[in-house]
């Protein structure tokens, strides 16, 4: 895929096509540059609050008994942390990259709905604000786990319910304000020449994953007005009392819960599909097969949501059905492993710290996909469920794969971005006191999980203490080393090293024919794709 | 740069979310049509049945358990007049349960009954049962309520017990019955 | 990978041991002591080594490469990007391992849900924080919580071996027999869960479940709530004795005997008068291992969401006794206020509520009898 760049002005920083500097700048952007990086300076800040929260937990969770904080403060934590890592830290971050990304990489000036664009970011910061300072209502934020099951969040649940209800829906509208953008963009907006199958995997991974957006997060805004009707205006939809079904609400909620755990994951496969065959200078291996799996694993992701509520008491037929459906999903997750791996193969490898994160994610990722199929199996899940291996498991595929794999994109992007190279030896130390204090920090669950400890416990037998001392150990390493990251991240935006429009040796694609950084304006005459 | 009309795509965009809401919401009647149809998670239909599946079928013997539970909150008594009968699936059977409102005020109470095994919940046919409406118990009183079934001869062979529980819930303050009338619990 | 991490973890495990017995953790899954726990073990096995060994097929191919096709060795990258027979291969493999797994999965998993010809059934109900079992073949029942004392939990005893697993009263049943479990709840959703039988279900409210075992050898087995259920989900543990048939009839009876005693002393009591000292004795010792987790010690409560009692109109104020002793009795719907009349004995609801409207300063001097409750039982006016 050749191209030609027809945008070679770089402009100064302070050209006169500017808008005005400063805080007004960023209030009333349309631009999808600017949008992309709030979005992913929010993301950052909302990784670190949350990670503070998570060291609340590891923290208490450090020796047995309750030192630090009381239980219900100990729930509210593991709830608030949840939701921040996956509303605001996870979720904001790929819709950032997506937003820096798909314009330059499908030769289009901008998003298709620029002014709508920047609502959808603006409301975030305003829906976090209303979560975080429900914290500090009476009676506590929300403690009712970010899954949030009736009736405890319905008739067992304080006023902060209400604020908590309030800021999800305000994060879906963000969220389907910004995948009907990414549809729209994409469909309307590639570059001619640019047919379906000529798209970057990280275009297609994100379209894919827009659809699965507009499809569930509606979902959830249905469930969670039924949660506030449940609690405050008399229905009873999970009352049994009123005819309801507590394990309807479950139904519902996994039905948007399943396919959102593939909203974010998807995106991270096409930004490992992009650095993987950069730094293997090799084209990626399958291309059309890797638009298959992925187009399979969204599918199948609507089929797969009672593999959370196998204890819940589900006749056999509907077990075995979710059983069968959840271990095949495995089958194009794998056959993507495989030509990741394949790409790597007979490749001329080297090993910046994209690519660092990028194998990271290739193993660690993998292993977090075995234990879920270990999870897959109905009989054995009845041990594992609601335990730490589950704990285990998802951590493994959101941090070390999704967190990895943003990670990876923004080493990747930085010096397309601002025009500097990042500091390759503080992002090695990044790498490596990551990889170690991550492993240290969710590995150990495994085990503490097969042994029987349940999840969500602010204490715990004495059994357990050892491995969760060394696992509290674990997190703190973890936490202090994204200290190294913003180092990085603050010392690449004053200066370095300029970067030139490829960056990478084996970088293709049409982001990397703009210079580094782009235009504020990109490709406003579209390129031609040959 | 063409002017592209983003709006058609735009607007089918816009649907397919709305539906989707609409769609939330519709899983609500379609999990309880699931339910009726494959007696997942042990509900019972709260509509009578009629007798023309009765046919009894001598051959075999099904154990039924009555279990009653009072929600805690709720003062009232309430048990099964026995713990356990056998029935020829088939065979229309009477038993009752008896209900009482020990306290000083007239109260309403809704029993919701649940089944296990939960596919056994097809099977179990009520002609006339308790819980399809709500019991109104004045001060002091004391019934004995009836429950009228029998058990469709096409229960699958490996179901030979069927336990069916309720759980009486004090619906007094939803109650047009019991407008006027004072209210036992300080509730919400 | 999980090797060296194994070895790490166990060096570093050593360096930092600092609880109050050493005590072994085992890495693995119990192999349970039921015919259908080991037949989960085994699935767990046998999916394990499964994946360890993708794991190490993918990891090798990936470490290879790694090591044997860097372009620091001057290496000419390959070009190919498309294999369709391998990828039919690498699709088809993986779907072949799946089905064989599915087998034995699918096996085990209709003997575990097949709950018919039990020998004893138990209605287990979970409220917060507690279970209830009532043997529906007996007329034995009770309320099963967790024995740990607060002080070891504050940190200010040091823990006993079955820290947060023991329980004043543990469910028993016998040996050899099929006994089978009907799970529900009085609140929110709780979850049974004891590891040695792999038994694990949802105690939903409103609902029953269904769940069954058959335990081989007599011993304790200690389990957890397994589904958060609000503040102290992780305080009410599940221990199961197992006895022999012989033994467990030897048991069944004396709890009969006990259960009944407990009864003919309610009656008694009904009749004779607690004194102040009496009543306020015996009101904290209630008042700590039922009330304080939410009201706490203070009486300060948590405000927003558990009434603070001292200085409450309620505990005060005379002309709100009788609400006193009817929300203590009946609980308030729609909150986490539990109904205690059916957990505790009428001396005890007496004596916490005396308690409670003297404790704190609030000083009302009011003496609360057995006497009261019943008569508020029965629903008459104070």
């Amino acid at each position: 895929m050749s191209t030609i760049s027809t945008d070679t002005h770089p402009h100064a920083d302070h050209g006169h096509h500017h808008p005005p500097a400063g805080f007004k700048r960023w209030l009333y952007t349309t631009n999808h540059k600017d949008i992309g990086t709030l979005y992913l300076l929010f993301a950052l800040t909302m990784f670190f609050i949350g990670g503070l929260m998570a060291m609340v937990i590891r923290a208490e969770l450090f020796q047995p008994g309750l030192q630090l904080v009381q239980p219900d403060f100990f729930n509210q934590m593991t709830t608030v942390h949840g939701l921040i890592m996956v509303f605001g830290a996870v979720m904001p971050a790929f819709t950032g990259l997506a937003n820096w990304l798909i314009p330059m990489m499908i030769g289009a000036p901008d998003m298709a709905l620029p002014r709508m664009n920047n609502w959808s970011f603006w409301i975030l910061p305003f829906a976090f604000a209303i979560l975080l300072m429900s914290l500090f209502m009476e009676g506590g934020g929300p403690s009712f786990g970010w899954t949030f099951y009736a009736p405890l969040s319905t008739k067992y649940s304080g006023d902060s319910t209400a604020l908590f209800v309030f800021s999800v829906h305000i994060m879906g509208i963000s969220s389907i304000m910004g995948a009907i953008n990414v549809i729209v963009t994409i469909f309307n907006m590639r570059a001619p020449g640019m047919t379906w199958m000529k798209m970057p995997l990280f275009v297609w991974t994100w379209l894919i994953t827009a659809f699965l957006l507009i499809a569930v997060m509606p979902v959830l805004a249905g469930v969670v007005t039924m949660v506030l009707t449940d609690k405050y205006f008399g229905t009873s939809f999970f009352d049994a009392a009123g005819g309801g079904d507590p394990v309807l609400f479950q139904h519902i909620f996994w039905f948007f819960g399943h396919p959102e755990v593939y909203i974010m994951i998807l995106p991270a496969f096409g930004i490992i599909s992009s650095i993987v065959p950069t730094f293997s200078r090799k084209p990626l291996f399958g291309y059309a097969s890797m638009v298959y799996a992925t187009s399979s694993i969204a599918l199948l992701s609507f089929l797969v949501w009672a593999h959370h509520m196998f204890t819940t008491g589900m006749p056999v037929f509907a077990e075995l059905f979710f059983m069968y459906c959840t271990m095949l999903i495995a089958v194009p997750t794998g056959v993507k492993v495989f030509n990741w791996v394949a790409t790597m193969w007979r490749g001329a490898l080297t090993f910046e710290v994209p690519m660092m994160f990028s194998i990271a994610f290739i193993v660690l990722f993998t292993i977090g996909g075995l234990s879920g199929l270990m999870l897959a199996i109905t009989p054995a899940d009845f041990q594992y469920h609601d335990t730490y291996f589950v704990v285990a498991h998802f951590h493994y595929v959101l941090v070390t794969g999704a967190i990895f794999s943003i990670v990876a994109a923004v080493y990747y992007w930085l010096p397309k971005w601002t025009g500097h190279m990042y500091d390759e030896t503080l992002g090695l130390w990044h790498f490596w006191c990551s990889l170690i204090s991550v492993n240290l920090l969710f590995f150990p669950m495994h085990f503490v999980g097969l042994a029987g400890m349940p999840r969500r416990i602010p204490d715990y037998a004495l059994q357990f203490a050892d491995f969760n001392a060394l696992i509290s150990i674990g997190g703190f390493a973890f936490g202090l080393s994204q200290l190294l990251f913003l180092w990085v991240i603050v010392k690449c935006v004053k200066g370095g090293t300029p970067a030139t429009n490829q960056v990478w040796e084996g970088a293709t694609g049409l982001e990397w024919e703009l210079t580094s950084p782009p235009p504020y304006h990109s490709f406003t005459t579209p390129p031609e794709i040959k | 740069m063409q002017a592209l009309d983003h709006k058609p795509l735009f607007r089918k965009l816009v649907v397919i979310t709305a539906l989707m809401f609409g769609f939330g919401y519709a899983l609500v009647p379609l999990y309880d049509v699931f339910c009726e149809i494959t007696g997942l998670n042990g509900k019972t239909s709260d509509v009578a049945a009629t007798a023309d599946k009765a046919v009894t079928d001598t051959k075999r013997l099904i154990t039924i358990e009555f279990l009653a539970k009072p929600d805690p909150k709720m003062p009232w008594l309430f048990k099964p007049e026995m713990r356990q009968i056998q029935v020829h699936p088939g065979e229309i059977k009477v038993v009752h349960y008896e209900a009482e409102n020990p306290t000083a005020s007239l109260m309403v109470a809704q029993a919701v009954p649940s089944v296990a095994p939960g596919q056994a919940a097809l099977y179990f046919n009520k002609m006339e049962c308790f819980c399809f409406q709500r019991q109104t118990l004045k001060a002091g009183e004391k019934i004995l309520m009836p429950l009228q079934f029998y058990v469709d001869p096409a229960l699958p062979e490996r179901f030979s017990t069927i336990t069916l529980s309720y759980t009486m819930y004090d619906v007094t303050q939803h109650s047009p019955a019991a407008q006027g009338a004072a209210v036992y619990k300080t509730g919400k | 990978m999980a090797n060296t991490m194994y070895s790490r973890c166990s060096l570093l495990a050593l360096l930092c041991a600092d609880s109050a017995f050493a005590t072994e953790m085992p890495l693995n899954m119990t192999r349970g002591v039921t015919e259908i726990s080991r037949q989960v073990y085994d699935l767990h096995m046998t999916i394990f080594y499964i994946c360890c060994a993708i794991g190490l097929v993918v990891f090798g191919a990936m470490f290879w490469s790694i090591v044997h096709h860097r372009k620091a060795k001057g290496v000419q990258p390959a070009q190919f990007h498309e294999s369709t027979k391998v990828e039919i291969l690498w699709t088809a493999i993986p779907v072949v391992i799946l089905i064989v797994m599915a087998i034995p999965a699918t096996r085990t998993l209709i003997a575990m849900e097949d709950t018919s010809k039990s020998d004893v059934t138990i209605l287990v109900t979970g409220s917060q924080w507690k279970w209830h079992y009532k043997y529906l073949e007996y007329p034995v029942e009770y309320y099963s919580l967790l024995a740990t004392p607060a002080k070891q939990i504050q940190n200010k005893l040091r823990k006993n071996e079955n820290y947060l697993l023991e329980v004043d009263r543990p469910l028993v049943i016998p040996t050899g027999r099929k006994v089978r479990f009907l799970m529900t709840s009085d609140d929110v959703i709780h979850s049974w869960w004891v590891p040695a039988f792999a038994v694990k279900k949802d105690a939903n409210p409103g609902f029953i479940n269904e769940a069954w075992t058959q335990v081989d050898e007599p011993g304790t087995y200690r389990g957890q709530c397994a589904e958060l259920c609000g503040k102290d989900h992780g305080f009410m543990p599940i221990v199961v004795v197992a006895k022999t048939p012989e033994d467990f009839d030897i048991w069944i009876q004396s709890e009969i005997d006990r259960l009944a005693k407990l009864k003919a002393a309610e009656q008694e009591l009904l009749s004779m008068q607690m004194t102040m000292p009496d009543a306020m004795a015996l009101g904290e010792k209630v008042y700590q291992g039922y009330c304080s987790a939410c009201h706490q010690p203070t009486g300060t409560g948590l405000p927003g969401v558990f009434p603070a009692l001292k200085g409450s109109k309620m505990a005060i104020e005379s002309a709100q006794k009788a609400a006193h002793i009817d929300i203590v009795l009946n609980g308030k719907a729609g909150t986490a206020m539990q109904a205690f009349g059916k957990q505790l004995s009428l001396q005890e609801i007496a004596a916490v509520i005396t308690y409670e409207r003297n404790a704190w300063d609030n000083n009302t001097g009011d003496l609360i009898q057995a006497a009261d409750i019943q008569a508020a039982k029965n629903g008459q006016k104070e």
